[in-house]
């Protein structure tokens, strides 16, 4: 089976297209964007550093949990396994995406994952599935993305660096909140409730018993663990 | 092991992030082209994916004040609920700072 040449075409139309259809999402990116750079002024990063990290790393849940090991020293394996963990669905979406992606020249096929991310990874492989040109989705939704997240981590630092007492205003919370809501986003059943209640308690007698910042990394492995050895049923996919 | 944030200590623990990050991004496609990615590996990876953000959260919620609990229960029922996460992510920072007001 070889795959139509007008699906993954690459060109500056194509691309020009995907950037013009992310723009609306790319508005809600903004906001979590400067929630993010509201978070990394408290947690006291400096302009150039929080822009260099949007810029950079473009991977929003990970930036969030990332501020929650900072401090005058940061632990450098549990940031390596925090940003692993976090990101590894980056792992699937270029598996995914594969079948499309090998009819491009290898520069072009690894320039295009530098900026995938969770919503235009689902759009491009929705328009792949059903026939459609998805390439542009994806590397202009891509761009579109990125930019959004730079100039809201630049809005949000600016704003957040002029409040007095953030706590106070719940502020210190948008973090936590964040995270959360992206765990609850995801697919939920009974298998992953389990999964995350034992990543949970592994992460607490982790935090109790276990020298610091090392429950990340065991509530991390506990929940992957018990996911690879009790896994769904196979013929779901 | 860790890094000192003061001089160029911030520069490199960012790298590292990107690198790390760009390592996912480009991993799944450089690993598809010479063998298909197992049932299992992918079993594990997104049982890790939320674990790790359940591993970050647990401590805080545990250890948090009443008005970081309550946020996070806010935002919990509004994410159930309505499935979107910025009402969700509001509702738990507007609860934190009615809480912290009012005490």
């Amino acid at each position: 089976m070889s795959t139509d040449a007008r699906l993954v075409e690459l060109s500056r139309r194509e691309i020009w297209s995907g950037f013009k259809q992310f723009l609306p999402i790319s508005m809600f990116v903004v906001i979590f964007a400067v929630a993010f750079g509201l978070a990394a002024a408290q947690a006291n990063l400096d302009e150039t550093s929080t822009m260099l990290m949007s810029t950079l790393v473009f991977a929003g849940a990970a930036q969030f949990a990332v501020l929650e090991l900072w401090g005058q020293h940061v632990p450098v394996v549990p940031l390596v396994v925090t940003v692993f963990a976090i990101n590894a669905r980056h792992l699937l979406m270029g598996a995914t995406l594969y079948p499309w992606l090998r009819e491009l020249p290898r520069a072009k096929r690894y320039g295009v994952m530098t900026v995938v991310s969770d919503a235009n990874w689902a759009m491009s492989m929705q328009a792949f599935n059903s026939g459609k040109p998805g390439m542009g989705l994806l590397f202009g939704g891509g761009l579109a993305l990125w930019l959004a997240w730079a100039l809201g981590s630049w809005l949000g630092f600016k704003f957040g660096s002029a409040i007095q007492n953030p706590a106070s205003l719940g502020l210190d919370m948008v973090m936590g909140c964040f995270l959360l809501a992206m765990v609850l986003g995801g697919k939920k059943s009974p298998r992953i409730l389990i999964i995350w209640s034992v990543a949970a308690g592994a992460s607490l007698l982790a935090y109790w018993y276990l020298p610091a910042n090392s429950h990340i990394v065991t509530g991390a492995l506990a929940g992957g663990l018990l996911g690879a050895v009790w896994t769904e049923k196979q013929d779901e996919h | 092991m860790s890094i000192d944030i003061s001089g160029a200590g911030t520069l490199y623990i960012i790298l590292i992030m990107a690198v790390v990050t760009l390592i996912t991004r480009w991993g799944g496609v450089f690993v598809m082209s010479f063998v298909p990615i197992s049932f299992r590996v992918q079993q594990f990876i997104n049982a890790m994916s939320g674990s790790v953000l359940v591993a970050v959260l647990t401590p805080l919620a545990v250890n948090g004040d009443n008005g970081a609990r309550l946020a996070l229960l806010a935002t919990a029922i509004v994410m159930l609920v309505l499935r979107k996460p910025l009402p969700a992510i509001a509702a738990g920072i507007v609860v934190a700072a009615l809480f912290r007001q009012l005490h």
